[in-house]
């Protein structure tokens, strides 16, 4: 019986301290999916949330000023204007029109992106590319 | 052309549905001949399937672009190496080249066991070929490879493709998704065998011996496939990294992972006659996580930069899995009896308890990922909210695991079997652990205050060290009594006992590549602005400039910026990242320039032009020991291909010893 408590302790302390980093983990590094609308609708409550908007690049609407380059995100008759200041160059894909993520914080009504994804609106499967990419294959 | 390919695919189908009914009716009815002949229907499939493939690929050499799967995978511009992987350049052409493979192992399967194992083959026999089904039901009825945009009489030319993915027109893309699916399809084997000697309740333990093999085998190409991918993506993508925790990534990962278990408790079973309940679970856990990746990047359900288009398939995998997972549990729960231990855990500083505690984190680690992958799904199903975890919440998780991996690794080996005492453990570990705290002192002089690194080299020399003594005393053994040189004594000493020695190559090499990750405490990286003849600074390194060159090619048009290297001063030559534009597919990319060395690897990007396009944007980055990991592979793979190389002597395990009258007859094999 005693071998029984033993394992069961140490197992219970390794389980136990995975189970502590991983809710740490979750907890530092949650990303909130959100759409254009429930940007907009939000106010300042979700200020310190990370969170991570997709939709199409409004055509003209990219422009740059120093590290900084700013466009609009539409999606579904909602537009948000976003303003990249990551470090990464942006990737290749992104253009007019193109289909984008964005990951950041929401400030004022702008979206202040530090991450952007990138995918070409083609109609065949072109797979996306990222600010830092981690690449297409075919598995 | 595609007619007689698509008939192909549908009478592989209809001889794979009758296999597993032939197979299975004959067993039920005992028709031996039946049996044969369900069998012999694998030769077939694989005979109809190959030239399914042939013709595919047939197609897309020749430019076929009738053909819609041609017309989107390939064009006329590309070289031929690169026209043949457009066979799994998309969904269809994957999905028939997993069919493919696997007909290809049953054909093998099938002929190997052709006079053993006559009572479980049947079996064997019937859940390959039910697999078969799902996926061939998937190529003949859903994602047809031979689908035509272009029909009727009279179309001559039929223009041009769409053109491979640029990002996938690169070297180890041609050999990296043929291994991870001889990886993946592999693992089908071993759920086989499994299920059958479930049903047949196979006494002995010749046919774990046989899953053993194959596991290893096809562990040996999932290994292979991951770390292709993880070069590919260090040398293609541009920013550096090997590994992303993508989605798509981590699915190659799990079943790698649970099939790393097994391996390891697999000799608890062998030798002991416990955790038999265990291997079952992680061996049908292997398959279905296999089953499962191919499901993750073909359905869409998690947003991957791997993923391919949405498509209905999904359901199908779904289907699919529910029906295998019950199956297997069902089998497993009724067969609970026949799975009994035979030997009980005695204390809790054994080898036994240093197998348990391996399996238990690597379980844990399979989970974490498994949880981090799906964590999107999940949360939108309990909360409502779509939520995704990134790349630190793996590294929080796994680094640790892998520490303590690392631990037992040097552990395991040394520790007895059964029950060990305090004292001695004193003895065995005393030269490894003072090795261990030798170099992690002697780092921390040297000025590395990263405490991840200075643990990891720690661990690294402590197993190192474990492994080398566990030569030398062998190959000391062996000198004393045969004389000869000490090389001489370890070659025979590997000779005697491949599994054991191979398994400490392979771990040596894990410690290789270990010291590789560790690396990447001390990247360092800077993106810059030049114009040509000026330089800037990183790290050790001064980099200048040189004249931009342009140029084209019929599969693309390109810009080299030649960047002058010097290094304290030394001039170490000149670095020439180009940038290409893809004209069919109009898609950029970056070709980057590394200079490899052991120590550390300079990388530069030429990322592209600045907004006003006066001056090239450069990223350049210093890699500390990355190449440990490429060296560390090949180890790995050398010591995987000793464990499979057969042992100049059997090994007699004590529960397999046959004394008295039976002694006469008993035959006793490895």
């Amino acid at each position: 019986m005693n071998n029984y408590w033993k394992f069961g302790l140490l197992m219970a302390a390794i389980v136990g301290t995975l189970a502590w980093l991983a809710i740490g983990g979750i907890v530092q590094t949650s990303t909130y999916y959100k759409t254009v609308k429930e940007l907009n609708a939000m106010s300042d409550q979700g200020k310190e949330m990370r969170l991570r908007v997709g939709g199409d690049i409004a055509p003209n609407s990219i422009s740059r000023d120093g590290r900084l380059v700013r466009f609009t995100l539409v999606q579904d008759d909602a537009r948000i204007n976003v303003v990249y200041d990551g470090i990464d160059p942006l990737p290749d894909t992104f253009k007019d029109g193109a289909l984008a993520l964005a990951d950041g914080k929401l400030q004022n009504g702008t979206f202040h992106a530090n991450k952007i994804q990138a995918k070409c609106a083609s109609k065949y499967e072109q797979k996306p590319t990222t600010a830092k990419p981690v690449g297409a294959h075919t598995t | 052309m595609e007619n007689i390919g698509s008939l192909a695919i549908l009478l592989a189908f209809c001889f794979a549905v009758y296999s597993v009914l032939g197979s299975l009716a004959g067993k039920w009815a005992r028709r031996p001949f039946l049996i044969l002949s369900a069998e012999r229907a694998v030769y077939c499939i694989w005979a109809l399937l190959t030239t399914a493939a042939g013709i595919l690929v047939y197609s897309l050499i020749t430019g076929d672009f009738r053909l819609a799967y041609v017309a989107s995978h390939s064009n006329r511009a590309m070289p031929a190496v690169y026209k043949f992987t457009s066979w799994w350049g998309g969904q269809e052409g994957s999905l028939l080249l997993w069919a493919w493979v696997l007909s290809s192992y049953s054909m093998v399967v099938v002929y190997q066991n052709r006079r053993k194992f006559r009572d479980m083959m049947p079996y064997v026999t019937s859940v390959l070929m039910g697999t078969l089904t799902f996926f061939l039901i998937l190529i003949a009825f859903v994602a047809k490879p031979f689908n035509v945009i272009m029909a009727g009489k009279g179309i001559v030319d039929a223009g041009d493709g769409q053109g491979l993915n640029p990002l996938l027109q690169y070297w180890t893309m041609v050999i990296h998704p043929p291994m991870l699916y001889m990886g993946y399809v592999g693992f089908v084997v071993p759920f086989a065998f499994a299920m059958a000697s479930l049903i047949t309740r196979q006494p002995g333990e010749e046919w774990i011996r046989t899953t053993r093999r194959w596991t290893l085998v096809t562990w040996m190409f999932q290994t292979t496939g991951v770390l292709l991918g993880a070069g590919w993506a260090y040398a293609v993508l541009g920013w550096g990294g090997y590994w992303a925790w993508d989605p798509v990534e981590n699915a190659s990962l799990l079943p790698w992972i649970t099939a790393t278990a097994f391996l390891h408790s697999v000799m608890m079973q062998e030798k002991k006659g416990m955790m038999k309940v265990w291997n079952m679970v992680l061996v049908s856990a292997t398959f279905f996580l296999c089953i499962f990746g191919t499901f993750l990047t073909r359905s869409g359900i998690v947003q991957s930069v791997h993923a391919f288009a949405q498509s209905s398939i999904g359901t199908y995998f779904v289907g699919f899995l529910a029906i295998g997972i019950s199956g297997t549990v069902f089998l497993i729960l009724s067969r609970l009896d026949f799975l009994k231990s035979e030997a009980q855990l005695e204390s809790v500083l054994s080898r036994e308890s240093s197998f348990l505690f391996n399996n238990l984190v690597l379980l844990a680690s399979c989970f974490a990922v498994l949880w981090g992958t799906l964590f999107p799904v999940i949360s939108e199903k309990l909360t409502g909210e779509k939520i995704s975890v990134d790349a630190p919440f793996f590294n929080r998780i796994e680094v640790p695991i892998a520490m303590f991996l690392m631990l037992l690794t040097g552990v395991g080996p040394l520790i007895a079997w059964r029950r060990s005492s305090f004292e001695s453990l004193k003895r065995s570990f005393m030269w490894p652990l003072a090795g261990g705290a030798f170099v992690a002192a002697g780092l921390a002089i040297f000025g590395v205050h990263n405490i991840y690194a200075l643990i990891s080299f720690m661990l690294c020399t402590f197993v190192t060290v474990t492994v080398a003594i566990e030569f030398f005393k062998g190959a000391g053994a062996i000198q004393t009594k045969d004389g000869g040189s000490l090389i001489g004594a370890m070659v025979a000493l590997t000779h005697r006992n491949t599994r054991r020695y191979g398994g400490y190559l392979v771990h040596m090499g894990v410690v290789l590549m270990f010291v590789g990750f560790t690396g990447n405490a001390f990247n360092q990286n800077t993106t810059v602005e030049v114009a040509p003849d000026e330089s800037f600074q990183l790290g050790r390194y001064e980099l200048r400039a040189g004249a931009l060159e342009s140029g084209q090619n019929d599969n693309y048009t390109w810009r080299r910026l030649p960047i002058h290297a010097s290094k304290d001063g030394q001039s170490i030559g000149t670095l020439v990242p180009e940038n290409r534009l893809y004209i069919a597919e109009r898609q950029p990319m970056s070709e980057v320039e590394i200079r490899r060395r052991l120590n550390e690897d300079l990388y530069v990007n030429f990322a592209g032009m600045s907004a006003d396009g006066q001056k090239a944007v450069i990223q350049a980055y210093v890699f500390p020991l990355v190449s440990w990991i490429w060296i560390g592979y090949w180890v790995v793979l050398f010591g995987t291909i000793i464990c499979l190389t057969p042992s100049k002597t059997r090994l007699i395990f004590p529960r397999t010893e046959v004394v008295g009258m039976a002694e006469k007859h008993a035959r006793v094999e490895d």
